[in-house]
């Protein structure tokens, strides 16, 4: 056998592109076979490489991004041309949006045909331009080695995010050698992860200076695995933490500094902790606008410092006082040197009415929900029981809706990458797919997909992949039987009427018949006093997935809320229930 | 709104121009005009965009095209430091009686006669936008037939180039194990 990255080889497009994949370090590809990608099969039922077999290509690619967010590394996923390709475009755009690497290899029609609108032929590079970091379209087999290193290089550094590799079944089907490239030649792409001395020296002032400063902490954070030098900046400085959407588990929900998550649907002191600081301290977050509600309005006293890899991050939505383009590890750890160097010198920050405030009101306003009258069960409730009873060594993905800003708030992280969820996009039937691939990556972890009924039923038949595969996730399905989220702005803005958010899923399907006919096991609850046994129960079982259907009360809302485009001033922490600021304490 | 000249070298790949295009539709911001075309560098191709925004979403734009993995650079062009060039072919009513006097507005304007028929004259102007705009202002009279406008071009003034760069590659990481 040759050795990988040996030169001059002769083999098929279709061998050359398995071992530049083995090369790049893939060891699991979540796909589909067809038509066009059909070639590369072959040398790929020889591969060391895990090839999982999914039911739907959405399922490859959210699969992939589940991957990649637990295991911090590349996912890939592959699909046939048309159709295949097509399938992949939502979770490519998911992953575009919440910065995952992702490689995603397609077949395509032969380069004869290409234009002709021939069967199963997409332009699937034109489609994916806009929601990808970037794609290729390879007609030329020599190419294909130089392609796919160049891809696994994009996906992975500077501001990670999905790359499309679209090969032509031509080049799959020619003979070509293979060669696995030492060098890549991309000239417009320099990602910058060093910080500039003069803007950090500029943030140090800046801080120590302010009296209300926050750390406003972005999936940034967690990407660029800089939750350790996190937590030493903030526990030297004092300074109060909000985690975004992106951000939860990057900093401890234990911690007492940690405010929360802040946002549309944020913490009371969260929200306060952004809206009344004077300087906020951006972390690998990007001011999006389910953070800062109403622009206009966000933040009016607070200076900026923004810190992103992405230099059109900074200054896109919020005017910046100290940009900082670079990888957040290495802005973090050059922004404690150079506050130890003040601290040494007998200067530090002085926080204490600020931190006072903000403990205030984190005590007046914390997270609480109602017990339903009916004797319902409360979503909430239960997923502060499988927090609890799973632990925060467990991972957790999410779909959207609800049951996502449930769970963010109320299972408790304490770690980063063990909260898995679509947040730029909003992808509703993330949390199934999303939940193999992080179990496929870390096999030894309890994987839990909390999902709402509406999120299951667009992507559940990767439990049959589950079953065959041997991939023992468990999914917590929260059935309110409703579009939930949907229905709370019914309930809040249109009056009640509640056009076509009315699912009957406590009806139809029986999730414990489907589970089962999925090889999988279903349970079901539908009251607080099983909950802990449901939950231990489906804890037991790591041979085959286990569905949980948890019934629950269809009344409960997401609280507290930023009503879309309003002020982040007029948070309700309950239905029409805004905080008091004791503002003097300021 | 403002309007800003950029030079936008790109690696001459496949799909480059609908690239750019894209983003522009995308992010919503208005382009005046375009041109492409190769420049001394046969792997580099060079556009150049004239955009009609204000002032931040202009740091927007480059950045936005920055972060296009085939745009090695891009450098605003000022009016005052850089030669501004568009090209015009238009085609102008003139039969015997006409000639001399359009004849007369080709002289004055440096243009050229590029074809010449019984009733009509076809001319080339090249100038900035302004030139083409007095020209077409004094020639419209006499009948305008046909018209055709390349995008506007622009170089720096002075010795420098912005083409001077490395072109260094980076090695290929080895993928980590486990």
């Amino acid at each position: 056998m040759t050795e990988q990255g040996a030169t001059g080889t002769q083999v098929t497009g279709a061998q050359s592109l398995i071992k530049s994949l083995e090369s790049a370090g893939a060891e699991n590809i979540f796909g589909i076979p067809g038509g066009a990608i059909l070639p590369a099969y072959d040398p790929l039922y020889d591969s060391k490489i895990r090839h999982i077999l999914v039911r739907h290509e959405q399922g490859a690619g959210h699969a992939a991004q589940g991957y990649a967010a637990a295991t911090g590394k590349v996912g890939v996923c592959m699909a046939t041309s048309g159709p295949g390709a097509t399938n992949l475009v939502t979770p490519l755009a998911d992953a575009h949006m919440d910065s995952v690497p992702l490689v995603a290899v397609t077949g395509q029609v032969g380069a004869s045909m290409i234009g002709t609108d021939a069967f199963q032929e997409a332009d699937i590079r034109g489609i994916t331009m806009p929601i990808t970091k970037h794609n290729f379209l390879v007609t030329d087999p020599a190419e294909i080695p130089r392609t796919i290193a160049e891809a696994f290089y994009l996906a992975s550094t500077g501001r990670p995010g999905p790359v499309l590799v679209d090969v032509a079944k031509s080049a799959l089907q020619a003979m070509t050698t293979f060669t696995w490239p030492t060098e890549i030649n991309l000239p417009g792409y320099r990602p910058v992860t060093r910080p500039h001395v003069k803007q950090i020296r500029e943030a140090t002032r800046l801080i120590l200076e302010s009296r209300r400063p926050v750390l406003y902490v972005g999936g940034g954070v967690i990407r660029a695995r800089a939750s350790r030098e996190l937590r030493v900046l903030a526990e030297m400085t004092g300074i109060p933490v909000v985690t975004t959407l992106m951000a939860r588990g990057a900093f401890p929900d234990s911690h007492a500094q940690h405010l929360g998550m802040p946002g549309m649907h944020g913490t009371v002191a969260a929200v306060a902790g952004l809206q009344k600081s004077d300087l906020i301290i951006s972390l690998g977050a990007r001011f999006d606008d389910r953070v800062t509600g109403n622009l206009d309005s966000f933040a009016p006293g607070a200076k900026v410092i923004h810190a992103d890899i992405d230099p059109a991050e900074i200054g896109k939505n919020r005017i910046v006082d100290v940009p900082i383009v670079g990888d957040c590890r290495e802005v973090i750890a050059d922004l404690i040197v150079a506050l130890q160097a003040e601290q040494d010198a007998g200067t530090a920050g002085d926080y204490e009415g600020w931190v006072k405030f903000l403990s205030g009101v984190k005590q007046r306003y914390p997270l609480g929900y109602d017990t339903p009258e009916d004797g319902g069960l409360a979503p909430q409730y239960v997923l502060e029981r499988l927090g609890a009873i799973a632990g925060p060594e467990s991972v957790y993905c999410a779909g959207v809706g609800q049951h996502q800003m449930w769970a963010t708030h109320y299972v408790g992280f304490e770690h980063p990458n063990t909260w898995i969820n679509s947040g730029g996009l909003g992808t509703m039937g993330f949390a199934v797919p999303a939940a193999m691939g992080a179990k496929v990556g870390r096999p030894d972890a309890t994987v839990w997909a909390i999902d709402g009924d509406g999120c299951f039923q667009m992507t559940n038949q990767e439990l049959a992949t589950c079953t065959i595969e041997g991939i023992p996730i468990k999914v917590a399905i929260i059935n309110n039987e409703s579009l939930g989220m949907v229905r709370q702005w019914q309930t809040l803005f249109y009056g009640g009427r509640y056009s076509n958010t009315d699912l009957q899923s406590k009806r139809v399907p029986d999730f414990v018949k489907l589970a089962d006919a999925y090889g999988a096991v279903g349970l079901a609850c539908e009251s607080a006093a099983d909950v802990d046994a449901t939950i231990n129960k489906a804890m037991e079982i790591d041979d085959v997935p286990v569905v949980v259907d948890f019934r629950v009360h269809r009344d409960a809302m997401v609280w507290p809320m930023v009503a879309a485009g309003t002020s982040n001033d007029d948070i309700k922490y309950a239905r029409d229930l805004a905080p008091e600021f004791e503002e003097d304490d300021l | 709104m403002s309007v800003h000249t950029l030079s936008v070298l790109v690696e001459n790949k496949p799909g480059v121009l609908a690239r750019i295009a894209g983003l522009f539709s995308r992010r919503g911001f208005n382009i005046d005009s375009l041109a492409v075309g190769p420049t001394e560098h046969p792997e580099i191709s060079r556009m150049t965009i004239v955009v009609n925004v204000e002032e931040s979403p202009l740091e927007q734009v480059t950045k936005q095209l920055n972060k296009l993995i085939e745009v090695i650079k891009i450098v605003e062009l000022e009016e005052r430091e850089a030669i501004e060039r568009e090209l015009l072919l238009v085609k102008v009513r003139a039969d015997v009686d006409t000639r001399s006097q359009v004849l007369d507005v080709v002289q004055l304007f440096k243009a050229r006669v590029v074809d010449v028929a019984t009733d009509a004259i076809t001319l080339e102007v090249t100038g900035n936008s302004d030139k083409l705009t007095d020209f077409l202002k004094v020639i419209e009279p006499f009948g305008i037939r046909e018209l055709v406008q390349s995008g506007l071009v622009a170089i720096g003034r002075g010795g420098r180039s912005i083409t001077e760069r490395t072109l260094r590659p980076v090695p290929v990481p080895v993928p980590q194990a486990g």
